[in-house]
């Protein structure tokens, strides 16, 4: 481990990692393990990775906010400690081929993933513009580099500390109008993620985002991560968001549903589109 | 000083005694990224059912002290697209392959089993015997000897002679003893334990159940004495049949446990979790603890702890000699 830092509510580790930050694209996460060697936190944690950086080989920062014990274990550590973690995991970001103007939306840290989209977009000529937001001033995260990033930045907080009163999902409509947006790339909590993508549907452009669920293992064995979406084919399905996400187009997420078994998913019980016998 | 790590399941010889547990491998092809499959003893498959099944709403996992509890409720994709997809993947790749099945009546077990029949690849068949009975209103298998026995007798007599059947039991229940005898009695040619016993946990700030529903599985370590109590009593009783020992092993100290406790093969679940190179590195550090031991091979080490208080251990060559 290299550097820890405050980021106004957040913490940021820095981790010297080449094998993950050599692989690393946009929207990837890492899988941390928690408590040191006779840890009792079996489950690892899931972090996006904010940047990457060639330093000493290649660097991994993430960053987070205490909420349990393992993130409170975390907020611990210093320069120098070892970190155990795996990655990079899940799915990345697709990245448009035509130079086309983007919104990425970001709620809490949420937006930390989205800087590392942001600078692939600029690089292939696309106008990227920012729409950040979170409860209060100090956890709207990294305000500051959208602002030197975006072509417009646009900030909100359900208190009113920073930027706008309100919620990202007020202010989204008018910045898609105004920049004629071609596409949204989202990040944050999964209520935002459902705001954002009606918001998206209605003005009929495809959006992107990364959804968070409880997850024990990152890697696609423990069948824990799932939500409902629905397939190339039309059919619904629990699908892992660790291996077949966190990435996914909006439109094709349940939010309604999730946290239950929609009827009509594939293998729900009493029924589900292709239930044989 | 290489230690022989070879056992058997049945007449089915394995190349060494880590496995992965069922429903913690997902169809193998994760794992797949991270070590070579075929470097471990055998897979063990989630549990197969006849229909696709999305399992339970989350939140299915909640962490717990040195455990975790789950409620996936068997998310899989059906024997079907099983026998069409996984399966091949895995006997292309030369992967000894476990396969569990679950079902809800003793028909479902055997119309599961009549399908693994004439498909290549399978090494073994284990019988998750922890699912809900739906001829008995919900009566889990597991805690009954009669029904567990009714199922294992007519999978046994539907599979191949050469493919073992195993049976999986759960420490839910007053007497693991007599149904390890009732499944032996009904053709087990091998027993495996122990699934998860089930166990509860209340957010206290949402003030709800953790898991949506309700009650889950427990894994891992915090479980780790309970395998070995059922391990150790199942060997006693049943000395001669084959024990798959499982339950909170991280590493090749805990699979040393459940060896001298009576299993001849362990399986990693919950571990792979935390650290998907769990299996390559237990069945190192299994090794290399046998070999300090003096250990030639791993059979020697099966059920050791069960030699009477004061008496040496007796297969410990290089004691024997120097004692001589
Ligand atoms: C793909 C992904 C990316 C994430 N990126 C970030 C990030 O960049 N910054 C950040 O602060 N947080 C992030 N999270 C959430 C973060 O994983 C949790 O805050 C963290 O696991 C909580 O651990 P804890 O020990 O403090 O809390 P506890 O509540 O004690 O955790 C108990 C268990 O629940 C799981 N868990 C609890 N909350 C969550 C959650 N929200 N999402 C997933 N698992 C959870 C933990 O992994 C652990 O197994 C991300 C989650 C996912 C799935
Ligand atoms: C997420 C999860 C899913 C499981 N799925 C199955 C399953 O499908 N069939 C089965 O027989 N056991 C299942 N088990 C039980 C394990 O195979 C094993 O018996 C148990 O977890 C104890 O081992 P461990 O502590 O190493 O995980 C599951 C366990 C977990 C944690
Ligand atoms: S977190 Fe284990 S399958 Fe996704």
């Amino acid at each position: 481990m290299l550097t820890t830092r405050r980021v106004d509510a957040y913490h940021a580790l820095t981790v010297v990692a080449p094998g993950i930050a050599e692989r690393f694209r946009p929207g990837h996460f890492v899988g941390v393990a928690v408590g040191g060697a006779q840890t009792s936190m079996l489950t690892r944690r899931a972090f996006f990775v904010h940047d990457v950086k060639p330093d000493y080989g290649g660097t991994v920062e993430f960053v987070f906010t205490v909420g349990g014990p393992g993130t409170a274990w975390l907020a611990e550590r210093r320069a120098r400690d070892t970190l155990d973690l795996i990655g990079p995991l899940g799915r990345p970001f697709p990245l448009p081929r035509d130079p086309v103007t983007c919104v990425m939306v970001g709620g809490e840290y949420g937006s930390a993933t989205l800087f590392a989209v942001a600078d692939a977009l600029q690089s292939r000529g696309c106008r990227v513009d920012f729409v950040l937001g979170a409860v209060s001033a100090d956890r709207v995260f990294g305000a500051l580099r959208a602002r030197r990033m975006g072509e417009t930045t646009t900030l909100t907080t359900e208190d009113g500390s920073l930027g706008m009163r309100g919620k990202v999902t007020d202010v989204l409509p008018g910045v898609i109008a105004d920049v004629r947006a071609d596409v949204v790339y989202a990040c944050g909590p999964i209520e935002t993620l459902r705001g954002v993508t009606a918001v998206a549907v209605e003005f009929d452009i495809p959006v992107q985002v990364a959804v968070e669920e409880r997850m024990a293992c990152g890697i696609g064995v423990c069948m824990t991560c799932v939500l409902p979406v629905i397939g190339d084919d039309g059919v619904t399905r629990m699908v892992r968001s660790c291996v077949e996400g966190p990435v996914f187009r909006g439109e094709r997420v349940r939010f309604d549903d999730v946290g239950t078994i929609p009827f009509d998913a594939l293998g729900a019980p009493g029924g589900g589109t292709r239930h044989v016998g | 000083m290489s230690v022989d790590m070879r056992t058997y399941l049945g007449h089915v010889e394995l190349v060494n005694p880590i496995i992965t547990a069922a429903g913690c491998a997902a169809s193998g092809s994760e794992l797949a990224q991270f070590f070579d499959l075929g470097r471990i003893g055998a897979l063990t498959t989630r549990s197969i059912t006849m229909a696709p099944r999305a399992g339970r709403p989350t939140p299915r996992m909640a962490e717990t002290p040195s455990g975790m509890l789950n409620a996936v409720g068997l998310q899989g994709p059906g024997v079907d697209a099983f026998l069409e997809r996984e399966l091949p993947w895995l006997s292309q790749r030369g992967v000894r392959t476990v396969v569990s099945i679950g079902g809800g009546t003793v028909a479902e077990y055997t119309a599961l089993a009549r399908r693994l029949t004439d498909a290549p690849g399978v090494s073994a068949v284990e019988v998750n015997l922890s699912c809900p009975n739906i001829e008995d209103r919900g009566r889990v298998f597991a805690r009954d000897g009669a029904a567990s026995a009714e199922v294992i007798a007519s999978v046994r007599s539907v599979m191949r002679y050469d493919v073992p059947v195993v049976a999986k039991l759960s420490p839910d229940t007053v007497d693991v003893v007599s149904v390890a005898r009732a499944c032996v009695d009904g053709g087990a040619d091998a027993l495996s334990m122990i699934n998860n016993p089930i166990g509860m946990s209340i957010d206290t700030e949402a003030m709800r159940p953790s898991l949506s529903a309700v009650t889950g599985g427990l894994s891992g370590p915090a479980v780790r004495p309970l395998a070995v109590r059922c391990v150790w009593q199942v060997h006693a009783a049943l000395p001669s049949v084959p024990v798959i020992g499982m339950g909170g092993v991280l590493t090749g100290r805990d699979a040393f446990e459940l060896i001298l406790a009576g299993a001849c093969v362990v399986a990693v679940g919950t571990a792979l979790f935390h650290d998907p190179y769990a299996c390559l590195r237990i069945l190192r550090e299994l090794e290399e603890l046998l070999a300090a031991r003096g250990f030639h091979r791993l059979a020697d080490a099966v059920g050791l702890a069960h030699r009477p208080p004061g008496s040496s251990p007796r297969h410990r060559n290089d004691l024997e000699e120097t004692s001589l």
